[in-house]
């Protein structure tokens, strides 16, 4: 039930594959979500773990999937493709929680599979082009190319920042 | 000690060390000397206050702290006084030494904040010791005055006050015990530090000192009686003795000059100590300057042939005998100081286990359907153990009560004499046991509790005696157990609370409709609610509205309750119930529709299935449910929660009947009950933002997450969880029955959803 991967982190980055050559690199992960590809920071990652079932929390948004146990700490998860507006992903046991780590909270990303390990110089990140009235597009933080296809990276802290809410709720109780 | 050979850091955390040792020592302190209001101090109990101002002053003496120091310095010298009963335990001195503790403890916080009190902070009290000093010295003139500048060197070197330079003789019989070498110290430095002070005579008897084949090697055998001329104070002597006192036996006793003479000293000794050898005595041997192995003419007959060897060995290979002793001696140390991080990390993997050991017991059970015997037999005795281990580990987290109960003491002399007023405070059951976190969440409350009790409760003494009570006041703290939980009460004998005064003045605010009729138990909670104050001025003390609605709010964090019951003219007597730990619950497991959650148990009355007639909607919102003529509002936690395939119908369902904060009563209804268990609280927060209507969450024995319920968030949600719609319209999860429900129920506070519906994150 807990067939956890173990981040792969540990054997990339002690390596230091990046620093042999100039520039900056940055690592990423990428992963599916429906037909599309995205990247986040490797840096944010704590683990891959199997799909297990949630516990929804009542109230929220759809892509909040609710809370998973990970190994004693509650962990709160959430549907990337829901959010991205593709509709409830329907899970299956093949589906994939990324455990991350976002301004020092521990929460759980729902994706298809996870594809790669990206190494990426800074400057084969493009910006993202500026597209009105698409709110969407803040969480975008950039976009590389990978063997031809396009890859988009996300900013988790911008996807999901949580001081402000966090403020209202408290207001609110 | 001193600070050059360490960098920064480290004196800061030799610093951290110190203040904590002295939050303990202070603590002790103020115990025993509230113990000495009551009753006449032992000598014991005096060496304990001794040792902890003490102690206070050579820490403050190694940091720097001249202020402190001076301070300590005034009291350890009357509290020396009176270890050698020249100072009567008058009520006037137990006065002196409580508020002298008081100084101590706000000069040690000041240290600690570096604050500056100011020079003549606590001078008062100074000049009080002095002058009883000075009345003693009057009398005694033996003993040296102390008054001075001593203080500005490091305090165990002993401080060099201008003495009048009586010389003194002291006899110091020194009996080292097997856990004075484990403690690493050496018999041999002792004397050379008292040599040091004066001139030393010494003389090392054998006569514990077994036959060779018997000895244990690092068992002490020696003891030592030790003549000491010296110009120094006794409090010098004693000194030198100090961190080994409790490892040995010791007897200090002064003799006058014109007493002693060298060559019948030691006659002198000898006679004092029945069991030495009494015939054969040279008076000549004991001119030795150093440690001196005693001569074969000295020993006790019983001493084997062979002793004189053995005596020089052991005296040689005593200081040596360090490491451990025959366990059969030793004592030990018996508690350790823990970091708290370091527990909280075992609770929570010990934690982990019972869930991990529970998903492990049930999965093998389902595989192999519970008939290998042997399998249920381990998993058995694995969850006993592990449910030992979790009790042990949980234990560990548990403390007396006493380390705020003493806080309490001198609260209530300060804000008693503030006030004017005279209050005794009484505590009962300090020794209760209750978890760290607990306690710390505690002291605010109690503290809130205890000033308004002086403030608002006691009355002046003038009215007292008026209404025909003592002129002094009481307020009685207790704590005791009851189930798993934590009983705390406090009661005073003041006025009580005045009912007529309370309800006007809620009227007045608003708080109460006009013509509303309130019970006496609802008048009493009306000092729960937010921005009430009786007091009839605002004083400095209390009153200015943020009272027991605060003390309720942190009561109830802590999953406790809180009442008052009053009698006017006769006292008030607040009861907390709290649970023994925060991180365990008793809970009650239901199923709303797919979910399972877990309902507190302390809070559930009871359930029952309503009839039809039961049931009531009421006109612009709300639903109540009759038991026994009593109405009481229906929750559906399927509604607020959107649970899909719960019951509706509660005629189907089962209504759980809670208790709320305030001593109402709410139902929710819920599918089922499955059960009662115990589970680990783990909060939600940690991780994500807080969530309306829920408390925390567990992990059942399946590794799921179940929820808890929090009964007063759900009391004080919106009826209807539909004015929060899901983002994207297809996915709507409810049941359909939900629409048509939430119309009947409609929310009764439409204005004040929108915040509360806050999606969290994203």
């Amino acid at each position: 039930m807990n067939d956890h991967v173990e981040s792969p982190e540990q054997e990339e980055i002690s390596g230091e594959p990046s620093s042999a050559q100039n520039g900056n690199f940055h690592q990423f992960i990428s992963f599916k979500v429906g037909n599309e590809e995205f990247a986040i920071d490797i840096m944010a990652v704590r683990e891959i773990k199997g799909w297990t079932e949630t516990a929804p929390l009542p109230n929220q948004p759809d892509y909040n999937l609710g809370v998973l146990n990970l190994r004693g700490t509650i962990v709160p998860t959430f549907d990337l493709g829901c959010r991205f507006g593709m509709g409830r992903t329907e899970t299956t046991p093949y589906h994939v929680f990324i455990i991350a780590t976002v301004q020092e909270r521990t929460i759980g990303l729902l994706v298809d599979a996870v594809s790669d390990i990206l190494t990426v110089n800074d400057d084969q990140i493009r910006p993202v082009p500026d597209m009105e009235r698409m709110t969407a597009a803040e969480f975008l933080s950039g976009i590389i190319t990978v063997e031809e296809s396009m890859v988009v990276l996300l900013s988790l802290e911008k996807l999901f920042h949580t001081g402000d809410l966090a403020n209202a709720a408290e207001i609110a109780a | 000690m001193t600070g050059s050979s360490f960098n920064a850091d480290d004196l800061a955390q030799f610093k951290q060390t110190f203040f904590d040792e002295c939050a303990e020592l202070l603590a002790d302190l103020e115990e025993r000397l509230a113990a000495m209001q009551e009753e006449t101090a032992d000598s014991e109990a005096l060496n304990a206050i001794f040792r902890a101002v003490h102690s206070i002053k050579a820490g403050a003496g190694a940091f720097g702290f001249t202020q402190l120091v001076q301070f300590a310095h005034r009291f350890e010298a009357l509290l020396d006084r009176m270890r050698d009963g020249l100072v009567e335990q008058s009520e006037r001195v137990a006065d002196i030494l409580v508020r002298a503790g008081d100084i101590l403890a706000c000069l040690v916080e000041a240290s600690q904040s570096e604050q500056d009190l100011g020079e003549n902070y606590g001078s008062e009290v100074c000049d009080e010791i002095d002058l009883l000093l000075a009345e003693i010295d009057g009398l005694e003139s033996v003993l040296t005055s102390d008054e001075g500048n001593s203080v500005d060197t490091v305090v165990s070197e002993g401080p060099q006050e201008d003495q009048k330079n009586t010389v003194c003789t002291f006899l110091i019989e020194f009996a080292p015990k097997a856990e004075l070498f484990r403690h690493a110290n050496e018999p041999l430095f002792l004397i050379r530090e008292l040599q040091g002070l004066g001139q030393v005579e010494t003389e090392c008897s054998l006569e514990r000192l077994p036959a060779l084949g018997s000895m244990e090697p690092e068992d002490a055998y020696l003891s030592w009686n030790l003549t000491l001329t010296t110009d120094k104070p006794e409090e010098d002597v004693r000194e030198v003795f100090e961190f080994v006192e409790d490892d040995c036996d010791l007897k200090i006793s002064a003799v006058q000059p014109e007493d002693v003479t060298h060559g019948s000293l030691s006659f002198h000794i000898l006679d004092d100590v029945p069991e030495t050898g009494d015939e054969d005595k040279s008076p000549g041997e004991s001119d030795a300057e150093v440690l001196v192995a005693a001569k074969p003419a000295t020993e006790p007959a019983a001493v084997v042939a062979n002793v004189p060897v053995n005596a020089q060995k052991t005296s040689a290979a005593a200081p040596k005998a360090k490491a451990t002793a025959t366990p059969a001696q030793s004592t030990g140390v018996s508690s350790i100081r823990v970091d708290l991080d370091r527990v909280d990390r075992l609770v929570n993997v010990v934690g982990e286990l019972v869930i991990a050991q529970s998903m492990q017991a049930q999965e093998t059970e389902d595989r192999q359907g519970g008939h290998d015997f042997l399998i249920n037999q381990a998993n058995e005795d694995m969850s006993r153990i592990v449910r030992e281990i979790q009790e042990c580990v949980m234990a560990i987290r548990m403390q007396p009560v006493k380390s705020v109960f003493s806080r309490m003491p001198r609260l209530v002399r300060e804000v008693s004499s503030k006030l004017n007023k005279q209050v005794r405070l009484l505590t009962e059951g300090e020794q209760t046991e209750v978890d760290k976190t607990v306690i710390e969440e505690l002291a605010d409350p109690l503290t809130h509790m205890i000033r308004n009790a002086i403030d608002h409760g006691i009355e002046s003494p003038e009215e007292r005696e008026g209404a025909g009570k003592k002129a002094a006041g009481a307020i009685k703290l207790l704590a005791r157990h009851a189930g798993g939980n934590i009983i705390i009460q406090v009661i005073d004998n003041g006025s009580g609370i005045n009912k007529d005064a309370l309800l006007k003045k809620a009227i007045s605010k608003g708080i109460v409709a006009e013509d509303a009729k309130l019970s006496d138990e609802e008048i009493e909670e009306l000092i729960f609610a937010p921005g009430f104050s009786t007091a009839q001025a605002v004083t400095d003390v209390s009153g200015r509205g943020v009272g027991m609605d605060v003390v309720r709010r942190n009561i109830n964090k802590l999953g406790g309750r809180i009442s008052v019951q009053s009698v006017q003219g006769k006292g008030t007597c607040f009861t907390l119930t709290i649970p023994l730990s925060l991180a365990v619950l008793d809970g009650m497991l239901v199923a709303i529709g797919s979910e399972k959650y877990i309902l507190p148990l302390a809070s559930i009355v009871e359930s029952f299935r309503p009839l039809d007639e039961q049931l009531r909607a009421l006109a612009g919102g709300g639903e109540v449910v009759s038991m026994r003529g009593e109405y009481i509002r229906l929750i559906r936690a399927h509604h607020l929660f959107n649970v899909p395939g719960a019951v509706t119908d509660p005629c189907q369902g089962l209504v759980v009947v809670t208790e709320t904060a305030n001593g109402g009563k709410v139902g929710l209804l819920v599918d089922e009950l499955i059960g009662q268990q115990q589970v680990v609280i783990k909060s939600i927060q940690e991780n994500f933002d807080p969530v309306l209507g829920v408390s925390g969450a567990t992990i059942l024995g399946n590794g799921r997450v179940a929820l808890i319920l929090d009964i007063e968030q759900l009391k004080s949600m919106p009826v209807s969880a539909d004015t929060w719609k899901p983002s994207s319209p297809e996915q709507s999860e409810a049941s359909p029955a939900n629409g048509d429900e939430a119309q009947i129920i409609a929310p009764e506070k439409m204005t004040d959803t929108e915040g509360m519906q806050v999606p969290a994150t994203v």
